[in-house]
């Protein structure tokens, strides 16, 4: 037996023990210590590392809410106040993962707007922006099947409301309807069953998404700042120039973001976890009661958007064709723009207006989605649903022959 | 564009989205901290209340231990159903009974600050005024056609409402309320009625959510350690990037 092995330690010996049955050092490398990132990763770059950290979250949280929840139409608002009071920390771990849901969003939707911005939907990661599309489209379903099971007034009548959509699709609604809710009405059976779907058939789904949504950026690379692909200039050794090793760079970097989210985060978890009505509602702290409609159904904000869109076309299934399309749509976006271009640094002044357009319309929509709707918001719900629509076709006209400012070879700042 | 991310990100800490109803609601000030306001309340609660109002979620001995009575001291003031300490605070009226009594069952308040708020239940219990036309002979301002009776009549005093008449264009006659008048001098000066009515509230304040006093304690520990741990990150990130340009 050859000496020099003892040389090295238990734990170097380890890893030659595992690399040799599994690819430890080889994942690590490829992921992590030599994936290689531009260098110019900006304040934008931080959510989708925070978008994990929430997911993580959102599934310990979830986890020990479960050992102490009852999917029961007569026990859930009672189980939920018991987590509140008698369960040892149940209060901090309900409201992580109350809270969490609405930063879940928030850090999806900045996430969402970076790609936008930046281009970076565009080829060659039109898959990864699918694949983050039905994330989100993933993790609308959860949310909304995790907001009926407190059981409140609000969780009942929301998913009245929301599971009658599918109602008004012709021909086939009725029976669709009675199918989701496993009843005639929304009741104990709708209640366990969303139970099932949130706790393991979609968050099942999100792990999966996610690693597809990892697995294509890692293919070609992260897109940047300044949208130009840094594997054009490589060294020697074959290492884009204009990169840095994830590890410890950025790892290191981001350490940073998850204290500056945390510190807003846990600032709305200790002192203001309602936050004023928007994160958990008041209408929801009163029981599920069938006979008692709320004075003003309403979704959690993070759907307002699209419910303004919805309730903007008088028409119910034309309100809910639209509302589907105004989603449908953003999958497309790789292929609606066709400008060579992709960052907003070296695009012009008619693209940032409407980009600017489209998320202050969508953002509006947000905000009228919660009101009550006077004639005057039902106006401003119309334009808002325009203008929102009107990017797409836009976008893919205007990209068509985009002049645009020169773009360089390699990344600025 | 550094404008359209500052709006984003405060948006979610705009309240005025939540905004509820348009009446005018008389602010109740209550103060979660003050002990003895808490333990006021819930020596009126547990008199006038409980025996319709359950809070059927709170402990005794959760109330005992947050507002810092003796098993002894809630056992001899405060329970009067013969509950035990670690019971909820339930009442021993059935749910047939109470339909046929009020109309409809007193509803469990235990969260009930969490909501209407404690402004509208401070204003609620104060809006109370004689209507002989209704079956407890007490009608509402706040919540016209209240089932429930004025508990506090011998303290507050008997109130009278006064309305005025508006008739639309449409030739629509509707009453808006404009003032209480007292028939009768209730056992409290107003301001000591304003003030136990404020302990009441306070006390649902409580039991909404008990743990609002941990968690508020906790807040500021919490909060510097994130601003040190994130100091400490940015000056490790800073470090890490000084060579890349």
């Amino acid at each position: 037996m050859s000496k020099t092995k003892t040389s090295k330690g238990m734990g170097a010996r380890f890893l030659d023990w595992m690399d040799y049955r599994l690819p430890v050092s080889k994942m690590w490398k490829e992921h992590v210590s030599e994936y290689y990132a531009p260098k110019n990763f900006n304040f934008w770059y931080f959510f989708g590392s925070l978008a994990m950290l929430v997911l993580v979250n959102q599934l310990l949280t979830g986890i020990w809410l479960t050992m102490h929840y009852k999917p029961d139409a007569e026990q859930a608002f009672g189980a939920v106040e018991y987590i509140m009071r008698d369960v040892p920390w149940g209060w901090l771990i309900r409201y992580l993962h109350t809270t969490g849901a609405s930063a879940f969003f928030i850090v999806v939707y900045l996430h969402m707007f970076r790609g936008l911005m930046y281009g970076s939907y565009k080829k060659p990661r039109e898959l990864i922006w699918v694949f983050g599309m039905v994330i989100y489209v993933a993790l609308m379903a959860e949310a909304f099947m995790g907001y009926v099971l407190p059981w409140g007034n609000m969780s009942y009548w929301g998913a009245k409301v929301i599971t009658q959509l599918f109602g008004v699709i012709p021909g086939v609604g009725d029976t669709l309807l009675e199918w989701i809710r496993g009843d005639y009405i929304v009741s104990d059976a709708t209640l366990n069953r969303f139970f099932a779907l949130h706790v393991v058939a979609v968050p099942i789904v999100l792990l999966a998404l996610v690693v597809l949504h990892l697995a294509a950026l890692h293919t070609v690379g992260s897109n940047n700042p300044d949208g130009v692909e840094i594997k054009k200039n490589k060294d020697e050794n074959g290492i884009p120039k204009d990169g840095i090793p994830f590890h410890p760079y950025y790892t290191v970097k981001d350490i940073f973001g998850v204290g500056m989210f945390l510190l807003i985060f846990l600032f709305i978890v200790f002192v203001k976890p309602d936050m004023g009505g928007l994160f958990l509602e008041h209408d929801n702290y009163t029981p599920a009661d069938p006979g008692v409609t709320p004075a003003h159904i309403k979704p959690v904000w993070y759907f307002t958007p699209f419910y303004a869109i919805l309730k903007a076309v008088p028409n119910p299934l034309g309100g809910m064709i639209l509302m589907f399309t105004a989603i449908i749509l953003l999958f497309t976006l790789p292929w609606l723009d066709r400008s060579e271009v992709k960052s907003i640094r070296y695009r012009l002044l008619p693209f940032k207006i409407a980009l600017f357009s489209f998320v202050t319309a969508f953002v509006i929509l947000g905000w009228l989605g919660m009101q009550s709707g006077s004639t005057v918001q039902k106006y401003m719900a119309i334009v808002c649903t325009v203008v929102y629509f009107a990017y797409f076709p836009f976008l893919y006209f205007y990209s068509k022959n985009e002049k645009h400012k020169p773009i360089p070879e390699r990344l600025t700042h | 564009m550094k404008r359209l991310i500052l709006i984003l990100l405060l948006l979610p800490f705009v309240n005025t989205f939540a905004s509820g109803g348009s009446e005018h609601l008389e602010q109740a000030q209550a103060n979660i901290r003050s002990k003895e306001s808490l333990i006021n309340g819930a020596k009126y609660y547990m008199s006038y209340c409980s025996s319709c109002h359950s809070l059927q979620y709170q402990r005794y001995s959760r109330m005992a231990q947050d507002l810092g009575l003796t098993k002894e001291e809630v056992e001899e003031n405060l329970i009067f159903t013969g509950a035990k300490f670690t019971d909820h605070i339930t009442n021993n009226m059935s749910a047939a009974d109470a339909e046929k009594w009020f109309g409809k069952a007193p509803p469990d308040l235990t969260v009930i600050a969490k909501a209407r708020g404690v402004d509208w239940i401070y204003t609620y219990l104060k809006s109370f005024y004689k209507d002989p036309t209704r079956p407890s002979g007490w009608n509402n301002t706040l919540f016209v056609g209240a089932s429930m009776p004025n508990v506090f009549w011998k303290e507050q005093g008997v109130q009278e409402a006064h309305f005025e008449e508006h008739t639309t264009a449409d030739g629509v006659v509707t009453h808006s309320f404009k003032e209480f008048t007292k028939l009768s001098q209730g056992t409290m000066s107003d301001e000591e009625f304003n003030e136990t009515v404020r302990d009441v509230v306070n006390f649902l304040a409580y039991t909404a959510e008990p743990a609002q006093l941990i968690r508020m304690a906790y807040a500021p520990w919490v909060l510097l350690f994130l601003v040190i741990f994130t100091f400490m990150a940015y000056l490790l990130k800073k470090n890490y990037f000084k060579d890349i340009h």
